[in-house]
């Protein structure tokens, strides 16, 4: 069964300028990209840097967004997870993978990078789209 | 001036103005995500194209806010701006961002959201994140292993 979900052109516009003001902070703060992978990859060792507090931090600022939301308004904003355990593992395990072996996910490739310009993260973002809607078309039409 | 631990907290700071955008825009469920994905539900009607404004909106913001940040002479807590100086393709920006859109395509979770859902208390949350952390900690030990350096150009570490 798929979930419905309504088309929310504001919101999501909003929210993504949000995420920009966010990577516009961290590269004025900090000279850092906001590279969501790179970040939590780096919470582990070996540390190559200082910089370890502030990606703590960071991860935590993430962490505590819906609990603000909460606490706010509440109430908690709509999020349904259908996959099941196995599924999530193996999902989990190649996003990991995948986005540390390409040196970006959405936020570092596809809102920094596109936003640089540069070609290696224009190539990444075209990739990953053009195989996550391979991923959802074969598990929702295909058989 | 203001040290390290002013840093730290302005960093806080930006991580949750970051997950309030994943939340308000809709992407903190991965129901919305799998349904932007989900280019046959077009002909369906069911498509849900919220995510394109998401990347529309913060690439606007981004963009033009990092003409100006960029211009500057250093960032206000760090002595120079780390940037990725590499700029040719290889054979990992292809293969990475594959690996990493069949995931996202499965589970619908990114790994900004799936750290953001974690706030909101869900198991599935948690056993998407540790095996995320899992991958992501096992491609970094692969990639620095000096048999692979030939096949596989090492990026910038940023």
């Amino acid at each position: 069964m798929t979930a419905v979900t309504v088309f929310t052109p504001i919101a999501s516009l909003a929210g993504g300028a949000l995420i920009g003001l966010a990577a516009v902070m961290l590269m004025a703060l900090t000279g850092r990209i906001a590279g969501v992978s790179g970040i939590a990859v780096r919470l582990f060792p070996p540390h190559e840097d200082h910089e370890f507090a502030g990606r703590v931090a960071f991860v935590a600022g993430l962490i505590a967004a819906p609990v603000v939301v909460l606490v706010a308004s509440g109430r908690l904003p709509v999020q349904t997870i259908q996959a099941n355990a196995a599924v999530l593992v193996l999902a989990g395990l190649l996003v990991g993978f995948g986005s540390v072996w390409g040196n970006g996910c959405t936020s570092g490739h596809g809102v920094c990078g596109l936003s640089r310009l540069s070609l290696r993260s224009l190539v990444a973002t075209l990739t990953f789209m053009a195989a996550g809607i391979a991923t959802v078309f074969v598990v929702r039409h295909v058989g | 001036m203001w040290g390290e631990p002013m840093k730290v907290v302005f960093q806080f700071a930006i991580g949750l103005v970051f997950g309030l955008g994943l939340v308000i825009s809709g992407m903190s469920d991965p129901a919305k995500v799998l349904n932007f994905l989900d280019f046959a539900a077009i002909r369906l009607g069911t498509w849900d194209p919220s995510l394109a404004f998401v990347m529309a909106g913060a690439i606007a913001v981004t963009f033009s806010g990092f003409q100006w940040v960029l211009k500057q002479k250093q960032p206000l807590f760090a002595d120079k701006f780390h940037l990725p100086g590499k700029q040719e393709l290889d054979p990992r920006i292809i293969s990475g961002p594959a690996i990493f859109g069949v995931g996202w395509g499965l589970a619908g979770f990114c790994p900004g959201p799936a750290l953001t859902a974690l706030g909101f208390g869900s198991s599935a949350a948690i056993v998407f994140v540790a095996a995320m952390m899992v991958g992501m900690v096992f491609a970094r030990w692969l990639a620095n292993r000096p048999s692979l350096s030939r096949i596989a150009p090492p990026a910038d570490s940023i």
